[in-house]
Order: C-alpha cells, then structure tokens, then sequence
C-alpha cells in the first residue's frame, strides 16, 4: 500500500504542476475545481481505472464521465500523463483547433462524451452502466460531479434512476469542495445535508477526505463491494488545494493563473514535492 | 385515401421489427410507453426497454450514455416533452456528440386536441432544426412513419421523428421514401403547395377545391425537414407563381421557414404559410382546432387562390 500511495502522490503533483502550466499558457479556464479533484483523478487513472492509453476504445474499458466538464484540465493532464497524447499538447488547450477543448469533447483521445453543461453527466454515466447491465459486461463505470452541480434538478432524477436500476456498476464522486462560481455552496444554495440527500434516493454513501489517497483508494475498493445499490464518493476537498492563494478562493474557480501566479504556484508545488522526498 | 391508422401503432410495430432484427436496438420512454407504442417493444423486449419516470432530461442524457456504448437507442414521449424539455440534454449530450439516438415523439401539433395547448407541441421542430447534426422527418401516414423509424435507424446520428395523435389516412401513390428527398404527389402548373405531416392530405384536398376554380396546383410531400431537399424546392419555385407552405406547427421556425430560406439565396419566390401564426393552442377537438386555426384544404385554397390572383 504504502508504495502505491507514494506512487499516485508523485502523480497528483505532476498533474498539478500541469494544470498550472497548461492554464497559465491558456490564459483562462478553471484551476479550483481542477486542484480540488487531483487526487481523485490519479486514483482514477493510475490505480482504479481499467484502462489501455494505446486502445481508448477497448471494449472492456471502465468508463469515466467528467461531468463536471470545466475541470477538464486535471483530466486532460491524466490522459497526457497516461499516454493518450503527448504531454506537450497540453499547452494547446483552449486553443483554435486544439484537441483539447475548453469542456471536454469526444475528439480527445480518452474522452468518452463531452461536457461541460452541468448536471447531465450523472444521466449519461446511467445509460453507460444500464448499456454494461444489458451486456452483461463487468466493466465499471465512474462520474466525477461537482458540489455545485448538485444544484441541478436533473442530477436527482439521475440519481433516483440510478437507485431504481440497481446500478452496482456505478460509482459517482462529487468533488465537495464546498465553492461554486459565485461563492460558497452554502451562502450560495446551500447543499447540506448533502450525504443523507443521496442516502435518502437509495445510494451507498461513502465520505473520505479527497486529497488523502489511501483513504480514496479505500472509497473505490468499498464502491466496488456494493451490491444493488449505486455508490457516491463526498470527498470532501479544498478548491484550489495545493497552491497557498488558490485555496478557499472562489474568484479562482473560472480565472487562470497570471505569469507571475504561475510562477508562485509551481515554486509552491515544488516545495510541496521536496517535502514529500524528505519524509520517505 | 384507404384506411386510416395510428401513426404511433405503426411506430411501436416498427421499434419490434426492428428488435427482432438487431439485439442493439434499445428503447426508451418516459411513462408514455402506452401512448407512444414503446409498450410494444417492452412487451416483445423487457430487457432492451427502459421507463424512466417522468423524467425526460435524464432519459436524453441516459440515451446519450447508452449510444455511447454502441446502442441504437429510440427515445419517445411526448412532443411537448421530447424537445422543450429536454433540449439542452438533446443538444449537448446527444447532437454535440453525433450519438445514434432516434427521437421518436408522437403528439405533436394542434391536433393532439383536448388536452389543450400545454401539450400541443408547435414549436418542436423549430427547437430541433437549429441543432447541428440533427435530421428531422415528419412523416404523413403510416407506411411513410415506417419508413422514416427504418431510415433514422440505418442512418448514424440523432433524429427527431415528429407523430401525432390522431389517426390518418393513408395516402396514396406516394413516392418511395427517400431521406432528405421530397416528392411531388400531384403535378400542376399555376401554384404550388409544399406540406409536411398531417397538412399533406389538406394539401391534396385544397388541390380539389382549387382545380374546380380552374387554378392547377401542385402538391408536394416534403417529409425531411432537415436536410430540406433544395433542389425539388428550386424547381418547384421555377416552375409556378408561388408557393404555399403547410405545417401543423408555428409558421416561425418550422417546414415554412426552412423552404423559405433556401428560396431567399436560390430563387426568391412568393411564399405563403399555412400554419399557426405566433399563437399558442387551447382544447377542442381536433377537426375544430384545425378549423380554428386555418389548417384546412378549405383555408390552403383560399390562400392559393389569393396568391395565384396577386402573381398573375
């Protein structure tokens, strides 16, 4: 365990580190959902995910739906890190004629259906699950949503469907980082009690702190053990975690990091890795 | 004109034709299954049908999901429901991603009748057609319904297959169908009417009236609505003083707007809507409603009649 927690922290740091720079060269796009979720994401692709970078169309792949598609810099940074493309493509992002798009698009080897109006990945995360229940396929799908996106009515006839089905198959995370564009969650539409919400529509409720790996990955094993029952992951995280003046700071939802930010955050990031090689 | 029949009856024959054909056919509804005819499917089908409750956004993002995973997925409820409700989930789930998803909605137009105008779908077309990627048919009869479900079925990517209600004729010596390709039904020479839908037999109908008054029309069946077939409408416009437009729909957006459009930057022409003008629906039955609202042979005659005497 303890290597394979060391493993998917380099990777967390590499991504971050990636979502900085490729931000900062877009020069717009969503940095605090993105650092909030990295954890979540390289447990996803470097240990959880049945996946081949080489064969993105393998039938037997898991599938991950980014519903909350504006963060698609953290995913985009774990395809590129896993093979999908070349990591210099990053920088193209938002870019005319990029293959990364500012929201997710299918396009982009390793992206499955695009993104980014919120509140319909959960839906199509169920039609994929339903689609592997009929074909009796043991493949599993995932849908990383937003704490925000939780506002959207469309998300809770997602989430009855999802209990009504008994889709097991299934596994939702919501990036609960208690921020949306325009404030926190709580002044802005408040969520709470989130957990027994979706205990509440017939889901196997797990909660873990999304930025400690061992407990992620203990989420995920926990989701795949459940019978009948859909699971959600409330990983409760810090926007903009990672970078000091990124933290708890809404404005960095939708803003990209300026040069001179740029240069701080990745110093930052840079400082957190040293730490890390000094406590192995 | 031979027997009449549910165009829906033909829909829910067709969606188990096709089950039997192909195990990735799946189909989906939204507690309407009994009026739509998906109940057929589901009987024949149980485990390629999903219900989803009253819940049309998640059964379109649903659908997306499920063509992602290589499903020939036909939704259907209402049309009321099938665009207004659902049109963003529609649009970037399903268009944006060109995903084989068959939208099959029956109830659309005036003539869904009693129930009044919060279910008289008379803008859905409009909602659809400004979507890239999307195809829209309206077929005018049954064998035309069965024809247009097996097209959006061998075709990849979404389409919107607009029903009604009620029951209609069949038409006779209809072209063979051929999508994106309308077809001239009756030749004449002075007028033309262009229709889609219920309007066809209106169209025919109209002709009658009109060749009593010596005026010769032409009626043609313009089924696709999207892709618009812009050579039959160029010739048609070359060929008479004007053109008559009839739709079961808003005359903005609709089968008016698209013929006009291509007219505007091929061949200006006189064109005139048959159709509802910028109003909403109420309860009635629908021989009243389309009384009511001058969707009628009776009111296509006049208007061609008007026209044919204002281009002469």
């Amino acid at each position: 365990m303890k290597s394979r927690v060391k493993a998917l922290k380099n990777k967390a740091n590499s991504i971050r580190k990636l979502i900085i720079k490729m931000l900062a060269e877009a020069k717009s796009g969503h940095p605090g959902g993105s650092l909030s979720s990295t954890e979540i994401v390289a447990c996803l692709y470097f240990d959880v995910l049945r996946h081949d970078s080489k064969n993105p169309t393998w039938p037997q792949r898991d599938r991950f739906h980014l519903s909350k598609g504006h963060c698609c810099p953290v995913v985009y940074a774990a395809l590129a890190l896993s093979g999908y493309f070349p990591i210099k493509e990053l920088m193209n992002l938002r870019k005319f004629g990029s293959l990364l798009q500012g929201h997710p698009d299918g396009r982009t080897p390793g992206i499955e259906v695009a993104s980014g109006s919120l509140g319909q990945g959960l839906s199509v995360s169920l039609g994929m699950a339903l689609a592997a229940k009929m074909d009796k396929e043991d493949w599993r799908v995932y849908c990383l949503m937003g704490d925000g996106e939780n506002q959207e009515g469309n998300v809770w006839e997602a989430a009855m469907a999802c209990a009504h089905f008994k889709l097991d198959n299934l596994c939702a995370i919501i990036d609960h980082n208690c921020f949306q564009i325009d404030g926190r969650t709580e002044e802005i539409m408040n969520l709470e009690p989130l957990a027994n919400k979706w205990e509440s529509f017939g889901w196997h409720v797990v909660q873990c702190d999304g930025h400690n790996i061992e407990e992620i990955l203990l989420a995920f094993e926990e989701a795949k053990s459940i019978k009948l029952k859909p699971t959600v992951i409330i990983a409760h995280t810090v926007k903009g975690k990672g970078v000091s003046f990124m933290e708890h700071v809404a404005d960095f939802h939708g803003r990209a990091p300026t040069e001179k930010e740029r240069a701080v955050a990745l110093s930052e990031l840079e400082g957190i890795e040293k730490e890390e090689r000094k406590l192995d | 004109m031979s027997q009449a029949q549910y165009t829906r009856d033909v829909y829910g024959n067709t969606l188990v034709e096709l089950g039997s054909r192909d195990a990735s056919v799946v189909v989906l509804d939204a507690d309407l299954s009994g009026s739509t005819r998906t109940s057929f499917f589901r009987d024949k089908f149980p485990d390629r049908f999903v219900n989803f409750g009253v819940a049309e956004q998640n059964m379109m993002a649903s659908a997306a999901g499920l063509a992602s995973c290589g499903k020939i997925v036909f939704a259907s409820t209402f049309a009321m429901f099938a665009t207004a409700r659902a049109l963003d989930q529609v649009r970037n789930s399903i268009c944006y991603n060109n995903f084989n998803v068959k939208i099959v909605a029956t109830h659309g137009g005036i003539t869904v009748g009693e129930d009044g105008a919060s279910h008289q779908a008379l803008e859905d077309i409009n909602f659809f057609r400004a979507i890239p990627n999307m195809k829209i048919i309206v077929p005018c009869d049954g064998p035309e319904t069965r024809s247009a479900v097996i097209a959006a079925y061998e075709n990849p990517g979404p389409f919107y297959i607009r029903l009604g209600r009620a029951k209609v004729e069949t038409i006779k010596n209809k072209a063979e169908f051929v999508l994106g390709k309308g077809y001239i039904l009756e030749k004449g020479k002075d007028v033309a009417i262009v229709a889609c839908g219920i309007t066809v037999t209106e169209a025919l109908g109209a002709r009658v009236l009109l060749e009593k008054e010596g005026i010769s029309a032409t009626v043609a069946n313009l089924h696709t609505i999207k892709p618009i077939d812009q050579d039959l409408i160029v010739d048609i416009a070359t060929s008479h003083k004007g053109i008559i437009v009839c739709e079961e729909h808003q005359i903005i957006g609709g089968l008016f707007s698209a013929v006009s459009e291509v007219l505007a930057r091929r061949c200006p022409t006189r064109v005139e809507p048959i159709g509802i003008k910028d109003r909403f629906g109420q309860s009635g039955t629908p021989q009243e409603l389309l009384d009511f609202y001058g969707l009628t042979s009776h009111s296509i005659a006049e208007k061609a009649k008007k026209l044919v005497r204002q281009q002469s």
